[in-house]
């Protein structure tokens, strides 16, 4: 999974970048009604975010590059309704209900909307040990490849920067996304020059960062 | 991934995909799992409330109120909440300032991580393959594709939002907008400005 497709840093041969002018929103009618329902399927708390986000990327390549965004995150939402027993396969092939609802803890209501989008979900929690670097502090990312979902993406992995902002303890996504719990760690913005990423012959104006769990580094 | 706009060259595809959402919707309605009409107010929620004004008006706020700058810019939440954004998906913001020295730019390589609160939904070519694989590599070249060339020493920094944070970029003010009001100065601020791969419109573009 960690070599899935989604992780794209660094990846050649995909072509350039095309903007499409005045772009709307939503491209489809089922685009608007497969975002709104993964939105609303996400308020009766059954699965996290990391869980929706292994759910959609978690795919063998071809079938992840061969889909439109909304389609894998009509997908994502499948797979997880199935996996909890809320909505069968046979039902989404059959397109209708062919077994009893299971109880689900809340229901978003039209008049919850604003309020639910207005608190969101954030994922700080207190600190219970002290951080172990600072800014400044040179650190190497692990050259780790765990089987499960991770957010050290693969572009950084064994390379040297330094910390550059502290952000506090947040929920560490590759426990969350297994069930295993939330397991708060300390999360860094952490700095690369482009030449540690790319080799010598990087653009030397070019800096890339991204923010690292604690787990994910180690001191260099 | 797959191109998302080309529908009309794939029009009976999109039907299966069309009929399959709405099985799905009858599915989770019947089963009591969702409101059709709490689906109706986060679809009217993107299309029409949260989107990139809302991040230009921050901007603007900023350019015109050093005291709300400085703010911004050391506790992006508190500042961009004073202005009545928060929420889903910029829980934990983080503003970075464009310099004459240092231009910021921000992805999502993993997936497509993006301040919705200030910018709404992302666009296609934000969550695609090409500026995911590319601007953490080679940030000038994706620059040159949105027809922004930069000075060669000015740094380039990419930001990959591989966390819950959020960035939202400042950029710098247009020379001959001194002055101008906040609503003014927020016509003058692009989505892809406050991303990265643009700069803001200069006061002669105003119609």
């Amino acid at each position: 999974m960690t070599e899935g497709a989604h992780d794209m840093g660094g990846a050649r041969g995909f072509g350039e970048v095309i903007e499409e002018p005045n772009e709307p929103p939503f491209h489809a009618e089922w685009e608007r009604r497969a975002f709104a329902l993964t939105l609303a399927m996400a308020i009766p708390g059954e699965w996290n975010i990391d869980m929706s986000r292994a759910a959609r990327e978690n795919r063998p390549p071809q079938d992840y590059l061969s889909k439109s965004y909304y389609e894998i995150w009509l997908a994502g939402l499948e797979r997880l309704m199935a996996e909890r027993g809320l909505v069968a396969r046979d039902e989404i092939e059959a397109g209708r209900v062919l077994h009893p609802p299971s109880p689900i803890k809340r229901r978003l209501l039209r008049e919850d909307v604003a309020q639910a989008l207005y608190r969101g979900a954030p994922t700080a929690r207190e600190p219970t040990t002290p951080a172990r670097f600072k800014a400044g502090d040179r650190v190497r990312a692990r050259s780790i490849d765990p089987p499960t979902h991770t957010r050290l993406p693969r572009y950084v992995r064994g390379h040297a920067g330094v910390v550059e902002l502290v952000h506090g303890c947040h929920v560490f996504p590759d426990s969350n996304a297994l069930g295993a719990g939330e397991d708060p760690q300390w999360l860094y913005t952490v700095c690369f020059e482009g030449a540690e990423l790319w080799g010598a012959g990087a653009d030397p104006t070019v800096k890339v960062s991204v923010d690292a769990w604690d787990a994910y580094l180690e001191p260099a | 991934m797959a191109h998302d706009h080309d529908h009309d060259e794939e029009h009976s595809e999109l039907s299966e995909t069309q009929l399959r959402v709405r099985a799905l919707e009858t599915i989770l309605t019947e089963k009591g799992y969702v409101d059709p009409a709490a689906l109706d107010a986060l679809i009217e929620t993107y299309e029409t409330k949260v989107g990139p004004r809302n991040g230009a008006r921050v901007v603007a706020k900023a350019w015109s109120d050093p005291a709300y700058r400085a703010w911004l810019l050391k506790d992006a939440n508190s500042a961009i909440a004073s202005v009545g954004y928060a929420g889903r998906q910029g829980e934990h913001m983080v503003v970075l300032e464009n310099t004459p020295a240092r231009h910021n730019m921000v992805v999502c390589t993993l997936c497509s991580c993006y301040p919705w609160p200030v910018l709404g939904l992302p666009p296609v070519w934000y969550k695609s393959a090409p500026y995911r694989s590319r601007v953490v590599a080679d940030p000038r070249g994706v620059l040159r594709e949105f027809g922004v060339e930069l000075p060669a020493d000015t740094e380039i920094r990419v930001w990959d939002s591989t966390s819950e944070v959020r960035y939202l970029v400042l950029p710098m003010q247009p020379e001959g907008s001194a002055g101008w009001g906040e609503e003014k100065l927020a016509e003058l601020v692009t989505r892809n400005s406050m991303i990265g791969t643009g700069l803001p419109k200069r006061p002669g573009a105003l119609a």
